[in-house]
């Protein structure tokens, strides 16, 4: 028996929730990155797996959406880790409990 | 493709990720991360999308892998108050499995098996790339500039006054 569609989409349903603890569930604001990039590199791959398993002739649609999402993904982890250290500088501290600055 | 390379790929890539996700230290959920991704490129390997499991494992293994470790360098400090799991968390993740599982398991025009198909080539990849998405290139062009200056300008020493 060989993979269908489903079981790609139950594994990458998986990650993405896995990315969603570690988003919501740590306090620490790289952690918070890991699981962003996590969600995002799980939704990545729904793209190939539709694209691998939609029927007729192959356009390569889904292969173009994936590497460009790729690409966001870098510039996103790139803007976001800078932020990270932007942060640690003025306040000294990465853990996002203490960024409460703005609270009333 | 064949089940067993499926399952052994996903043991190891959702394990890793978990690991990821609970591990105390910050360093060890950075290289745990690293072995999801690769997990990952696998599976785009499995699929048949060559490039695509290339530039997965060029980009985030390579580049986002490495700037995370290079931030916990930069920032380190014994910081995390140890404390047990979050249980809001965990519920919520949990709920929105399920109901994707679900959804997936319902839908009955997704039980197809992969059709054979012509490998996609890195020539045809780049042809494409080069005509139908020549904008969509464009922008993605402009937008890592975009991101390269802006992530500089928020890490500069502010020796402007």
């Amino acid at each position: 028996m060989t993979p269908t569609l489903q079981l790609f989409l139950v594994f990458s349903s998986a990650l993405f929730s896995i990315g969603l603890l570690a988003a919501l569930s740590r306090r620490h604001a790289i952690f918070i990155l890991i699981g962003i990039e996590m969600m995002l590199a799980a939704a990545n791959l729904n793209f190939v797996a539709f694209w691998r398993f939609a029927p007729g002739p192959h356009e390569p649609t889904g292969v173009m959406v994936a590497i460009f999402s790729i690409a966001i993904a870098a510039a996103e982890a790139g803007v976001g880790l800078a932020l990270v250290i932007a942060v640690y500088r003025h306040i000294r501290t990465t853990n996002v409990d203490q960024l409460d600055q703005l609270k009333g | 493709m064949n089940s067993v390379a499926f399952i052994a790929i996903a043991v190891v890539t959702l394990g890793a990720a978990l690991a990821a996700a609970l591990l105390r230290k910050l360093i060890h959920a950075a290289l745990v991360l690293a072995v999801a991704f690769i997990g990952l490129a696998a599976f785009y390997f499995l699929l048949g999308a060559e490039f695509v499991g290339l530039v997965q494992i060029f980009v985030y293994v390579g580049a986002v892998a490495i700037l995370i470790v290079f931030t916990i360098l930069l920032t380190r400090r014994e910081g995390e108050t140890i404390r047990g799991p979050n249980w809001s968390g965990v519920i919520i993740a949990t709920a929105v499995f399920s109901g994707l599982a679900w959804a997936v398991y319902k839908t009955p025009s997704l039980a197809a098996v992969a059709p054979t198909f012509e490998a996609l080539t890195v020539k045809r990849i780049g042809e494409t790339l080069m005509t139908d998405y020549i904008w969509p290139l464009l922008c993605i062009g402009l937008l890592l500039t975009a991101a390269l200056v802006g992530a500089l300008v928020l890490v500069m020493e502010g020796k402007r006054e």
